[in-house]
């Protein structure tokens, strides 16, 4: 069994390599057909890789198994939240497929395979990122899914915004995966090992930490953080987010955001939590400080976006933080917590970008105040997107409720606080989205000349504007909120997926996680906030949407590369602070 | 924000990093040092199975994994280029004039052209044994058919280069390689195990087992790829114009 | 001169970085994101380096009779290599692309995306 789990990798990159080989042959059908068919393939497989996955599997590449502890090779893990990834990371490039089914305009000529083929590399690499134990492999398939990902975010290559989002997001990812790999640099220096594994063993064997392992911890997270988009690594990810296509939009929302999170816990977990690591409460306050800023800035940002798919994406830097948070307090019951969050926050917003896309593709506008009252007839819409911005607000039996409730539970005090109010704002302004937009309450806004982007001047991404939603951009936002509904209330999953990653971190602890009372409840009052919120939003606008207190704020975000390269030297900087006690302590 | 502010942000950042830095090299053991555990054993695990070039083996054999996410993101970011480069909605195609070369530099051009290309191909097909390889090879091969390009003019360069057959070439020789990694699947070992083929003996052409086979599908990779690569860059120098009045 | 590479490789990915951040045009900052990428190369092969070594292939050179450096890190090396060159490559099909959409290279004139 575990000699299949490279072909996690190998199977979406044979057909893409197919896809290209024959592509100018197919017709454009057959070469979605056989993307479906690939990318559906490779989920199967993850699935059954992931049934089988107690106790967690390894494999080494090439059958360089290792002698005496020592391997030449590169090893793989079948652990359960490594092939849980792979698993998301398919079953959302399956949904992305079926949603753009037909749905494009114009591939490049002659090249019918050419966006198919990127979405199963895409697929490949978030793949191999999320099964790598060796760090330098990791750092090749985090390059290989960014590499794809600027391509998939430019592929607009008409709009304006396309291709200056798709730049940014390129230089700023490069530039952190580069640090990523001075700190492997550093690592290797040290210890002579890239197996995370081994190079964990070699630190706990020199002794206590130095500025050595500080600098490698600052680098390597550096990398990962740019890709989760902490504060203030996070620049890059609302210009990207807003200009690439819908499909693209929910894979880098729904899972590769996620992919950096889940490499700070592996990486952390793995390489530096042993004695010759960093010290945890070290880890614990670099982890916790930037993923409150992160939570409290992207839901500030969220609340005052009139671009719907920019809203969405601060939204995602808002649950990116609360995610951090979860794996920054180091407690099992955290990171149990968080991973449900993310299952089911994957389902909520890749539904939410699908849905944002019919309204682009049906009235050719992402802009609240434009739309407003203008798709009142899409009735299906409005309920999937009303439903799912109340799971965003993490009603039960969301996945996202029980994952937050569970996280709350272990995070304790402010930080409970904190998760209410994110979840609250950011849900809060997706409904005052769907309110106006769908319902047409309240007053048109009034136009202002203020320091934002508009989603006024945006190109459907259909052939002409649709007159009717084809069923396949329905039908997957409604599986996805299912998937998501199921998350939280299938009876035995919470426990599997706690057993899973309690297994493959946590030092061997076991929690059991279930819904509890106080659970509910928090669910229920975050919901009820987030209704409060958009309610008193779109009755009395002039109360909240006071653009001025948050606009310092807004103005950092000024859509200039050289600025957000400037952030990242300063976040890099501020987390070798925020980690720098323990160093001259120990 | 402006520059000031810029300049200042980045002078705080950076000189918070170049500390860091020092520190950690400081902390780094002496350069030259003797402790390299994972090289030693690479050298090891190489001559034990017949190649020659450490480096050859550890990019096709033992961490041949590490080199199929490579050429997949070759072949990604050509495709990117393929799909970024394109023809936009505003955009035509004009065929350029054909231009003047100088007799010397035509002359010298494609006395050196076959040369290069033959460099390009042996650096490929003696991957495994001296330095070179696959990614280097393919690189030489494929600029040096550019040399049409400075000594004849862009249709020689378009006739020796079928654009669909080289994209296809690419595609192949990726899917090429992950199919060698697949048999040994197949065979009942691990992805990409070199256990099929014979070690062969030290030193000689067929050496090596599988590591020529991944080198010569990465090096036709590599020549298609940057083919490819440079040919959207030419396209959009002498082909692709704007729509005027626009 | 234990440390001297190492800060080479230090000061080369910094002075990519100040590049980077204060570049006029988007082409230079593409440029400044390869040499921060060069600061990568120089400390992976000072970190492999073996004094008196020779390159690791025995084609010539009987094993066990000269140090060899570290293969490794020379294998890693030439992955970036690569990985450098192709993000390059496809950075620079968007600056065309910038450049044909916006009509300019500098990052200061490109008003979109605020907020």
């Amino acid at each position: 069994m575990h000699h299949l789990i490279p072909l996690l990798v190998a199977v979406p990159l044979l057909g893409a390599g197919l896809l290209v080989a024959g592509g100018r042959r197919l017709p454009r059908p057959a070469a979605e057909t056989v993307a479906c068919a690939v990318s559906g393939g490779t989920a199967a497989l993850a699935l059954v890789l992931l049934l089988n996955s107690s106790p967690p599997m390894v494999e080494w590449v090439g059958g360089w198994r290792p002698v005496d502890g020592f391997s030449v090779g590169i090893v793989v893990l079948g652990d359960g939240p490594g092939l849980g990834m792979a698993a998301l990371a398919s079953l959302l490039t399956l949904a992305a497929l079926v949603y753009s089914w037909h749905y494009f305009d114009e591939p490049p000529r002659r090249h019918a395979g050419s966006f198919p083929a990127l979405m199963l590399l895409f697929q490949a690499g978030m793949c191999g990122f999320a099964i790598a134990g060796d760090l330098f492999n990791a750092f090749v398939y985090f390059e290989l899914m960014s590499v794809v990902a600027y391509a998939l975010t430019g592929y607009r290559i008409d709009e304006p915004r396309a291709v200056q989002g798709a730049l940014t997001f390129a230089v700023v990812n490069s530039l952190g995966a580069y640090a990523l790999l001075m700190g492997i640099g550093l690592l290797y220096g040290r210890t002579g090992e890239l197996a995370m594994t081994r190079i964990g063993r070699a630190l706990d064997a020199h002794g206590a930490p130095d500025a050595l392992v500080l600098a490698a911890f600052v680098l390597v997270l550096t990398g990962l953080l740019v890709k989760s988009a902490a504060v203030p690594f996070h620049f890059w990810l609302p210009d990207a987010h807003a200009v690439a296509p819908t499909p693209v939009c929910m894979l880098l929302s729904g899972v590769m955001v996620e992919l950096g999170v889940y490499g700070v816990w592996r990486v952390y977990g793995t390489v530096f939590a042993g004695p010759g690591g960093v010290p945890a409460p070290d880890a614990q306050r670099a982890l916790l400080v930037l993923g409150a800023l992160t939570a409290a800035v992207g839901a500030v940002m969220c609340w005052y976006q009139r671009h719907i798919k920019r809203l969405l994406a601060y939204s995602t830097v808002a649950h990116t933080g609360l995610f951090l948070v979860g794996i920054g307090v180091l407690k099992p019951e955290a990171d149990d917590g968080t991973a449900l969050y993310v299952l089911g926050h994957a389902g909520v917003k890749a539904a939410l970008f699908a849905l944002a896309g019919i309204l682009l593709d049906r009235y050719g506008s992402l802009d609240e105040h434009v739309l407003h009252g203008r798709a009142r007839a899409l009735k299906g819409v409005a309920a999937m997107f009303a439903l799912a911005a109340l799971g965003l607000a993490g009603l039960p039996p969301f996945g996202t409720a029980l994952g937050k409730a569970v996280t709350e539970e272990a995070v304790g005090g402010p930080f409970t606080a904190l998760y209410v109010a994110v979840s609250a704002v950011t849900a809060g302004a997706v409904l005052r989205v769907a309110a106006r937009v769908f319902l047409g309450l309240g007053p048109k806004p009034r136009e202002s000349a203020a320091y934002e982007t508009t989603g006024s001047g945006e190109r459907p991404e259909t052939r002409q504007r649709l007159t009717r939603v084809p069923d396949t951009m329905t039908a997957v936002p409604a599986v996805l909120l299912a998937a998501a509904v199921a998350a939280g209330a299938a009876p035995g999953f919470a426990g599997v997926v706690a057993d899973a990653v309690n297994t493959a971190g946590s030092g061997g602890v076991r929690v059991a996680v279930h819904w509890t009372r106080a659970g509910v409840l928090l669910g229920l009052l975050s919901a009820l906030l987030a209704t409060g919120l958009a309610a008193l939003a779109v009755t009395r606008p002039a109360l909240l949407s006071a653009p001025d207190r948050a606009l310092p704020l807004r103005r950092l975000q000024s859509g200039h590369v050289g600025d957000y390269v400037a952030w990242l030297l300063v976040g890099a900087a501020v987390l070798g602070a925020l980690a720098l006690p323990g160093v001259l302590g120990g | 924000m402006n520059r000031r502010m810029r300049l200042c942000l980045v002078a705080l950042g950076g000189a918070g990093l170049a500390a860091l830095f020092t520190a950690a090299f400081l902390r780094l053991p002496a350069f030259g040092g003797d402790r390299h555990p994972y090289g030693d054993r690479a050298v090891r695990a190489a001559l034990h199975r017949h190649t020659a070039n450490t480096i050859a083996s550890v990019n096709f054999d033992l961490r041949a994994f590490d080199t199929l996410g490579e050429t997949s993101i070759l072949f990604a970011s050509v495709l990117g280029c393929v799909v970024l480069l394109r023809q936009a909605r505003d955009e035509h195609r004009a065929r350029p004039e054909p231009a003047d070369v100088a007799p010397p530099v035509r002359r010298y051009a494609l006395l050196v052209l076959p040369v290069a290309v033959l460099t390009g191909l042996y650096v490929v097909a003696h991957g495994q044994l001296s330095p070179g390889g696959g990614f280097q090879g393919g690189v030489v091969t494929a600029t040096a058919l550019h040399l049409l390009y400075l000594g004849a003019d862009y249709h020689a360069l378009e006739r020796v280069r079928p654009l669909g057959a080289y994209e296809a070439g690419d595609a192949l020789a990726v899917s090429a390689y992950v199919v060698t990694g697949l048999a040994a699947v197949l065979a009942g070992t691990a992805f990409l195990a070199n256990t099929l083929l014979p070690y062969g003996t030290f030193n000689t052409l067929s050496s090596g087992g599988t590591v020529p086979l991944l080198n010569a599908a990465v090096g036709m990779e590599v020549a298609c790829a940057v083919v490819v690569l440079l040919a959207r860059f030419l396209d959009q120098a002498v082909e692709i114009e704007e729509d005027s009045g626009k | 001169m234990d440390v001297l590479p190492y800060l080479v490789a230090g000061w080369v990915f910094l002075a990519g970085c100040y590049g980077l951040a204060t570049s006029r045009n988007l082409i230079h900052a593409v440029g400044c994101l390869s040499v921060c990428q060069a600061g990568t190369y120089v400390l992976l092969l000072a970190v492999g380096y073996r004094d008196g070594g020779t390159a690791p292939v025995f084609s010539d050179l009987k094993p066990g009779t000269r140090p060899v450096v570290d293969p490794v890190v020379q294998a890693l090396a030439l992955t970036d290599v690569v990985v450098g060159a192709t993000v390059t490559a496809l950075l620079l099909a968007l600056v065309v692309q910038v450049a044909k959409r916006h009509g300019t290279v500098d990052p200061d004139e490109l008003g979109e995306l605020r907020g």
